[in-house]
C-alpha cells in the first residue's frame, strides 16, 4: 500500500511557479537546516580529509588541511591492514546472502500471497513473527547450531545465517506487494500452458520489480552493515567482513597509533556506500522509508 | 495442473522453511530452555536451575547498570531524535508558501541528512571515537579553536559524560532518516488543511500543533518503536567506541554487551540466555505498548 502511495507522490510533478522563493520565515529556517547539515557532514568530511594527512598532522592540527595528500595511507590500509581482504569477504558473503534472500523470500511471499491452501496463514505468521524477536535472544544457541553444522567461520555458514535472518522481512514486504499485482496476466500465461514456476519467474517476478528493488536495497544495506552475527559466528581473521575488520583494526591500531591508516580504512569503508547513495539516492530513501512504514 | 501446483508450492516453501527452522526458530526456542540451566558449553553438562539465573540477574550490579543505561537511552534517544526530526521536517515546509510547499533546497538537505543512516554502526562508532578523542579529536579541536579550552573533556572516559556521548552518536546517525520519513508524511497532508489554518490566522507553531502533529502521529509512533528497539540494542556503538568496552565504571554498559561478554568470554551460556529472554520481554512490552496506543483513534481524511 505504501509503495503505491510513494509512487503517486513521486509522480506528482511540482506545480510550476508555485515553488516558494521568498517568505519572511526563510532565513531562520535555512539557518536551522544548514546547521544540521553541517553537524551531519562535518565529521564525515573531517575523516576523509584526515585520511590524506600524516600522523603528525593528525595529532597536532586536527583542523588543518594536509600539506601534501598522503595517498600512501590508503594503500597501506588496503594491503597491510587487510581492508582489501575484508572488503572482498564482505562482497562474497553479502552477495551470496542477498541472492539467496531474494530468491527464497520472493518464492515464499509469492506462494503465500497467490495460492490458497491449508496452513497458509500459519506459515506466514511463522516467518513474520521472527521479525519481533531480538537477535540477541537467539545468539547463544545460534552459535552452537552453526558450530555443530561445522559452518563456524565459513562463507556458507555466514551466507545461510544472513539469509535466514533477512528472509522474514523480505516475505513480509513482498507478500503485500504480490497481493496488489493484477491476476489476469498470470491467468493468461496459465492458459498458454505455462507452468507454475514459469509463471513465477517469467511473469510475476518481472512485474514485481519495483518491490524487489526496494527490498533488495534495504536488504543489501542491512547485510553489508551487519556486525553482531559475524562477530559471533566468524572468528577467523582471514574471513572478517568489513565492519568486523574495521572494529578489530580500531582496537589494535589504537595501540600502534597508525592514525592515518585507520582514517584511510574508515574512508574506504564509507566510500562504496557513498557512491551507491549518490547514484541511487532517490530509490534508496524511498525503499528504506517504505520499509519502515510497512 | 493440480500435481504441478503442489510441486511448485513445496519447492517454493520448503527450502526457506528449513532454513528458518534451523537458524531462526530452533535457536529462539532453545534460548528459553537454556536460560533455565547453568550450561557452560560442555556437551551434556547442563543442569536445570529453574529461575536461578533470573534471580542472579537481580544481584548483578553490572547488569543492573546495563538495564539502567538502556532505560535512559530508551527514553532520551527517541525523544531527542523525533524532536529534531519533526522540527527539521516541519521547518522544511514552514519556509515555503502557505506553510505547505517544501522550501527550496529541501531535497539537497534531505540527501545530506540521510547519509549516516546508510553507514554501518561500526563505521559510525570508529568515526565518533575519533571525534571524541581528547587530544586530537574534532570536538575538542573545535572548542580550542574558538577559545573554549575550558570546555574540552575526555568525553568517553568520564563516567558522567560517556553515556551522553553515546546517545549523541545514536541521535546523530538516525535523525536524517526520520526527517525524510516525517517529511513524506507532511507531504501527504492535504494542502487545503494548511490553507485553512492560514486563513484562520494560525501561526507556525499553532499550525504545527493542530494540523501537522495529529496527522503525522502514525509516523511518529513507528519512529518510537524503531528508535526504542535501536536504543535497547546500542551494542555496536558501545562495543567499538567506549573504553572497556562498557565505559568507565560501567557507565555505558548495555544489556547486549553484558550478554555477549557472559556468553562468549566467560562461557556462561545459561546465564547469558536469561539476559536474552529479559531483553526479549523488554522489546515485546515496547512493541505492545506502542501498538495499543496506536489503536486509540485514527483520523479519517475525507
Amino acid at each position: 500500500m505504501t509503495l503505491t502511495r510513494e509512487r503517486t507522490v513521486a509522480a506528482a510533478p511540482p506545480a510550476p511557479g508555485r515553488r516558494a522563493r521568498r517568505s519572511p520565515a526563510a532565513f531562520p529556517v535555512h539557518l536551522a537546516m544548514l546547521s544540521w547539515a553541517v553537524v551531519t557532514a562535518l565529521p564525515l568530511l573531517w575523516a576523509v580529509v584526515s585520511s590524506f594527512k600524516t600522523d603528525n598532522e593528525i595529532l597536532n592540527e586536527p583542523w588543518s588541511l594536509p600539506a601534501s595528500p598522503q595517498l600512501d595511507n590508503w594503500s597501506r590500509a588496503w594491503t597491510q591492514a587487510s581492508i582489501g581482504r575484508y572488503f572482498l569477504n564482505s562482497v562474497i558473503v553479502v552477495g551470496g546472502a542477498l541472492l539467496l534472500t531474494m530468491l527464497l523470500g520472493s518464492l515464499v511471499a509469492y506462494a503465500l500471497a497467490r495460492y490458497e491452501f491449508r496452513g497458509n496463514r500459519l506459515i506466514y505468521y511463522v516467518f513474520v513473527a521472527a521479525m519481533f524477536f531480538p537477535v540477541f535472544l537467539a545468539l547463544v544457541p545460534l552459535f552452537f547450531v552453526v558450530q555443530q553444522l561445522g559452518l563456524l567461520g565459513t562463507y556458507p555458514g555466514l551466507i545461510l545465517v544472513y539469509a535466514a535472518y533477512a528472509v522474514p522481512f523480505t516475505v513480509f514486504f513482498l507478500h503485500a506487494f504480490f497481493r496488489t499485482l493484477p491476476g489476469e496476466v498470470a491467468e493468461a500465461a496459465f492458459m498458454d500452458g505455462c507452468s507454475h514456476s514459469g509463471v513465477f519467474f517469467r511473469v510475476m517476478l518481472p512485474m514485481a520489480r519495483p518491490g524487489l528493488v526496494a527490498v533488495g536495497i534495504f536488504n543489501f544495506l542491512g547485510l553489508w552493515n551487519q556486525y553482531l552475527l559475524p562477530l559471533v559466528l566468524n572468528p577467523d581473521p582471514d574471513r572478517y567482513v568489513l565492519a568486523q575488520g574495521l572494529a578489530a583494526l580500531s582496537v589494535s591500531q589504537g595501540y600502534r597509533s597508525d592514525w592515518s591508516g585507520l582514517f584511510a580504512g574508515l574512508t574506504i569503508a564509507m566510500l562504496p556506500v557513498l557512491v551507491a547513495y549518490v547514484a541511487f539516492q532517490r530509490h534508496i530513501r524511498a525503499g528504506m522509508t517504505a520499509g519502515a512504514v510497512k | 495442473m493440480k500435481h504441478g501446483r503442489w510441486r511448485f508450492l513445496a519447492g517454493a516453501l520448503v527450502p526457506a522453511l528449513v532454513l528458518h527452522a534451523v537458524f531462526v526458530l530452533s535457536p529462539y526456542a532453545q534460548a528459553f530452555y537454556l536460560s533455565l540451566t547453568d550450561w557452560t558449553g560442555v556437551a551434556g553438562e547442563a543442569r536445570f536451575v529453574g529461575a536461578g539465573n533470573y534471580a542472579r540477574l537481580g544481584g548483578d550490579s553490572l547488569f543492573l547498570d546495563a538495564v539502567r543505561n538502556n532505560a535512559v537511552m530508551l527514553v532520551v534517544v527517541p525523544l531527542v531524535t523525533i524532536g529534531i526530526g519533526l522540527f527539521l521536517a516541519s521547518m522544511m515546509h514552514l519556509g515555503g508558501r502557505g506553510g505547505r510547499r517544501a522550501i527550496a533546497g529541501s531535497g539537497a538537505y534531505q540527501i545530506v541528512y540521510f547519509f549516516p543512516q546508510l553507514l554501518s554502526l561500526v563505521v559510525i562508532a570508529v568515526l565518533w571515537g575519533f571525534v571524541y578523542n581528547p587530544n586530537n579529536g574534532l570536538l575538542n579541536g573545535a572548542l580550542r579553536s574558538v577559545g573554549l579550552d575550558g570546555l574540552t573533556r575526555s568525553w568517553l572516559a568520564s563516567p558522567s559524560l560517556a553515556l551522553v556521548a553515546v546517545m549523541a552518536v545514536l541521535v546523530w546517525s538516525s535523525v536524517g532518516f526520520y526527517v525524510v520519513l516525517f517529511s513524506a508524511a507532511i507531504d501527504s497532508i492535504p494542502r487545503e488543511l494548511f490553507e485553512a489554518a492560514l486563513l484562520d490566522g494560525a501561526g507556525g507553531w499553532a499550525t504545527f500543533r493542530t494540523v501537522t502533529l495529529p496527522l503525522v502521529r502514525e509516523s511518529v509512533q513507528v519512529a518510537f518503536v524503531y528508535l526504542g528497539i535501536a536504543a535497547l540494542d546500542a551494542f555496536a556503538v558501545v562495543q567499538v567506541m567506549t573504553v572497556g568496552p562498557g565505559g568507565p565504571d560501567g557507565a555505558t554498559e548495555v544489556i547486549g554487551l553484558s550478554l555477549y561478554r557472559n556468553a562468549f568470554q566467560y562461557g556462561k551460556f545459561g546465564y547469558a540466555s536469561a539476559m536474552g529472554v529479559a531483553l526479549f520481554f523488554a522489546t515485546l512490552t515496547l512493541a505492545v505498548l506502542a501498538l495499543r496506543s496506536g489503536r486509540r483513534e485514527r483520523l479519517e481524511l475525507a
